[in-house]
């Protein structure tokens, strides 16, 4: 609110300013533009621009290849999977540490972000080795507790944020009249984090979706669509299926994360008491 | 039949080394408008909050209706609050705010519905059902607020501020709904509150609290006329409260006492039955019906005068500069304890 | 004394009955067994699964790697520790360190102008275009926008298209010859590979600085101007120090990310190995784990030493 009101009529920006900001957001979607425009592309086995010619056909071979649905099924599947688990994980997690203060819970907190803050390699690795070391071959589920390992943080963060916003005096009224740990978890806390939850849910699905580093090494001979698209880029021949599944997965995530921001933002509106 | 409502034996509530409520005793009547005044930081709101049961006691008894209520959750007691922010669920209706508390008991939906609306009606907020808190004003809120605790035949209503967020007019109606409520339906208020006019203006009884203790109980008129501390004095209205050598040479005692602005009179010399001290007049304030006069006397301590305009001769009021004499029956004297 | 109407009155505290309120009681009364049952299972997970995975991973990095038979074995050794300063290895290590700082320094100079103007500039719809316009491409898949780029710099594609319209190619070919820029070709060479760096972690950059100018009140600039202070001085004396804390969050980001980054090098660029490669083909074609786990106690290190410094530059206050 304050922000916008702020610059009503505030200063405009200088045209230098304003090309590259402008700019910016050009390099930052040229690329994806691309994907969308190659999907179309006539050529087999080459990138020449300007295109030869524009066709929809690539789009029904992708769609009988086999090893593409078997790798978006995959992926899709690992992605339930890990949100499933990141959800209740993340749940519990914000529950614990949105308010109390305790012995530990700056250490907790660290080792939460810790498998996103490091290196997707250094998680990758590890889980690898400690896979090793415990004799469990790769396979589906060591690809979804990776995943749901770094997943986690997504729900934690969405969740504990809206927890926080969340006046105290909420639960307390509950409390108040007559409702017990159990019926205001029902009756107000689920209904004011059900937004958070879902937008955190969304974000970690997605980010499942799409991982490639720490997959890479839990992954074993199981392909998810990340580990396809990195096997086709030595693959010359199918070009024109690697395009389309591409645009494809532009378009997976972009809804979902779409949806998430919508879900996030405007929910300042809590209690009675905004003035 | 006049028992007991609230009871509170020597209760105590440390937060580490902060003493937020410290050793409080008290007991309020059933069918009581209890005020609890204090400065903020003085325990007021963690003495309601332990009643209420948001907090437990650290030690010490507290009984609601003759019954031992430290331990038991805020769900498990007989007593509804209204809070300061309102605490109104933002994701439910109303009518489904007023009909939380029927809904965990278990109530059909038709009967609290209907119930919720009656109690919505008491408020004055009959029809008001469908909307969202988020879209009624403040004092709007208020009400639902209090329709919300009153549906569920709390024996003790616990207010905590409710007024703090409205504006003066509205805070001025309010209070009198909410008297004149407390007497239809005979609960036990217990109304927590940082202003005094407030607490004298509504209450049967008035706690006085400071830094997690209590000064003072009494009635509203007791605590302006015969307050007991020095503390109480001066936070219950405005008092003149003299001490040290000027206590001394005045009454004979170093005992702190207090005198009330309205209750001193400029006087041209040392008349016989009334106490007087010389000084030199440093303010004049004009405040409508009456003005202050602030005069400086021995020991650099300021005595203010309260005087209605009109009351005197203009021309012989005192000027700022001018010596003055200040003189009080000593009747007007109230002889303090010293701590506080 | 008046009731509601329509409804009898008192109705007594009556305590619901049923397993949940006697489950709920307990818990109220014992919150640290509260607390304990939330904790446990995450703790259980991340104790279990990832800190235990990160220590196996450390003693691990001491085994010995027997070179003939191809086996590791449990005796502890300084070896790989001892090999990383090797030549060959510190190099790996210097390639990797000097990207991450280019990358780094070129995010937050392309980052910083579309930040400002996000923070300061768009109100309105433009706020949320902005904000969604940068959000999407950062969570948008990485392996696609990685592709994207080798069809983006390939022979014959977009970017030799247009240098060529714009009779620049002996320039380009110019430019590909130098030394730490060049390579056969834009896709073989490192300045292809900082581009596809650069281009993918941006984001990560300009989030944390909008965030950061957005908390410095407007007021404050016109506070500078106001005292006499001209656009440039204001914004060089007041807004860049407050931004700066948001420079550095973003730069943990864009630099650790490129540190541990295996597949970009892989893609784009010339041939010599990244820290990230290394690790890869130690552990996979080789199955030499210890040396592999040694090498990413570099990352770690450098990474650690990176955020004590940023934290002392207040960058976790932007975060």
């Amino acid at each position: 609110m304050r922000s916008e009101a702020r610059y009503e009529d505030g200063p405009r920006a200088p045209w230098w300013l304003k090309v590259l900001a402008y700019g910016g957001l050009l390099f930052l979607h040229f690329p994806i533009l691309m994907v969308g425009l190659y999907a179309f592309n006539t050529e087999e086995s080459a990138f020449s621009f300007p295109l030869k010619g524009l066709t929809l056909r690539w789009f029904q071979a992708a769609a009988e290849r086999e090893d593409v649905l078997g790798a978006i099924k995959l992926s899709l599947q690992v992605a339930v999977a890990s949100t499933a688990v990141a959800l209740v994980l993340g749940t519990l997690l914000a529950g614990a540490l949105y308010r109390r203060r305790f012995f530990g819970k700056e250490a907790i907190n660290l080792m939460v972000i810790l498998p996103i803050a490091l290196p997707g390699i250094i998680t990758g690795i590890a889980l690898l080795s400690a896979f090793r070391l415990a004799e469990v071959t790769p396979n589906f589920w060591t690809i979804a507790v990776g995943h749901a390992t770094f997943c986690v943080v997504m729900v934690y963060n969405n969740v504990v944020a809206r927890l926080r916003r969340m006046p105290h005096s909420l639960l307390e009224a509950s409390a108040d009249l007559g409702a017990d740990g159990f019926q205001t978890f029902r009756h107000v806390v689920m209904p004011q984090m059900a937004t958070a939850l879902l937008a955190g849910g969304i974000l970690a699905f997605a980010l499942s979706f799409d991982e490639l580093i720490v997959t890479t090494f839990t992954a074993g001979h199981e392909k998810t669509l990340p580990i396809w698209l990195l096997d086709q880029l030595g693959r010359p021949r199918d070009v024109p299926v690697t395009n389309v599944v591409a645009l494809w997965v532009m378009l997976i995530t972009a809804v979902p994360i779409l949806v998430a921001w919508r879900l996030t933002r405007g929910t300042e509106d809590v209690a009675g008491s905004s003035k | 039949m006049s028992s007991i409502a609230v009871e509170l034996k020597t209760v105590s509530r440390h937060y580490g080394a902060v003493k937020a409520v410290d050793g409080v005793s008290l007991s309020i009547q059933d069918g009581e408008f209890f005020s609890m005044l204090g400065p903020s930081g003085s325990g007021k709101t963690t003495c309601l909050r332990l009643i209420a049961g948001f907090e437990q006691p650290t030690s010490g008894s507290l009984l609601l209706h003759g019954q031992e209520a430290a331990g038991l959750p805020p769900y498990e007691r007989d007593v509804n609050t209204v809070f300061q922010d309102y605490a109104l669920f933002p994701h439910m209706s109303v009518l489904d705010n007023v009909a939380y508390g029927l809904m965990v008991k278990g109530v059909a939906k038709a009967t609290r519905h209907k119930e919720a609306e009656t109690a919505l009606e008491l408020v004055a907020l009959g029809g008001f059902g469908s909307r969202r808190p988020s879209q009624l004003s403040g004092g709007q809120r208020q009400r639902v607020a209090l329709a919300r605790a009153l549906i569920n035949k709390p024996r003790v209503l616990l207010l905590d501020e409710p007024l703090g967020a409205l504006d003066l007019k509205l805070r001025e109606q309010m209070q009198a709904e909410l008297k004149s409520l407390q007497r239809r339906l005979g609960i036990t208020f217990v109304y927590v509150t940082h202003d005094q006019g407030e607490a004298l203006s509504m209450s049967d009884r008035v706690a006085v609290f400071s830094q997690g203790r209590i000064e003072q109980v009494d009635t509203p008129r007791n605590l302006y006329t015969r307050p007991k501390t020095v503390f109480v004095a001066g936070f219950v209205g405005t008092a003149n409260v003299v001490s040290g050598e000027l206590a001394r040479r005045l009454t004979g005692s170093e005992r702190p006492f207090s005198v009330r602005p309205e209750h001193m009179r400029f006087a041209m010399s040392a008349e016989g039955n009334r106490v007087s001290v010389e000084g030199r007049l440093v303010e004049v304030q004009y405040h409508g019906a009456s003005s202050r006069y602030e005069v400086r006397v021995e020991g650099n301590q300021v005595l203010t005068l309260s005087m209605l305009n009109g009351e005197a001769d203009e021309a012989s009021l005192p000027r700022r500069g001018d010596t003055v004499r200040v003189a009080w029956a000593p009747e007007a004297m109230v002889q303090l304890e010293s701590g506080g | 004394m008046e009731t509601l109407p329509g409804v009898a009155l008192p109705a007594p505290a009556r305590p619901r009955a049923g397993v949940a309120r006697v489950v709920a009681n307990v818990l109220y009364r014992r919150s640290t067994l509260y607390l304990l049952l939330l904790l446990t299972p995450p703790l259980l997970w991340f104790g279990g699964v990832y800190l235990g995975s990160l220590l196996s991973l450390l003693v691990q990095s001491f085994y010995t790697f027997d070179d003939f038979t191809m086996g590791v074995t449990p005796e502890l050794t300084w070896a790989n520790y001892k090999a990383l300063l090797d030549a060959a290895n510190h190099d790996i290590i210097l390639r990797t360190l000097s990207m991450a700082g280019t990358v780094t320094v070129a995010s937050a100079v392309l980052g910083f102008p579309v930040a400002y103007y996000m923070a300061r500039y768009a109100t309105g719809w433009r706020k949320g275009f902005f904000y969604i316009a940068v959000m999407l491409p950062m969570w948008a898949s990485y392996i696609v926008k990685a592709y994207s780029w080798t069809v983006i710099l390939s022979k014959g594609g977009i970017i030799y298209w247009l240098v060529e319209r714009l009779y620049l190619l002996p320039a380009l070919e110019w430019a590909l010859t130098l030394p730490g820029v060049g390579g056969s070709s834009l896709s073989t060479s490192n300045l292809g590979r900082f581009l596809v760096f650069t281009y993918i972690w941006l984001p990560y950059m300009i989030l944390p600085i909008q965030a950061a100018i957005e908390r410095v009140p407007g007021n404050l600039m016109q506070a500078a101007a106001d005292l006499g202070a001209r656009p440039t001085q204001s914004f060089r004396t007041v807004l860049l120090p407050l931004a700066f804390p948001g420079v550095v969050a973003g730069s943990i980001f864009t630099f650790s990310l490129t540190l541990g980054d295996y597949i970009i090098p892989q893609l784009v660029g010339p041939s010599g190995l990244f820290i990230g490669n290394m690790v890869y083909t130690m552990q996979g074609s080789i199955g030499n784990i210890p040396m592999a786990a040694s090498f990413t106690v570099v990352p770690i290190v450098i990474i650690g030493i990176y955020l004590t410094v940023a934290r002392k530059l207040g960058a976790f206050d932007a975060l």
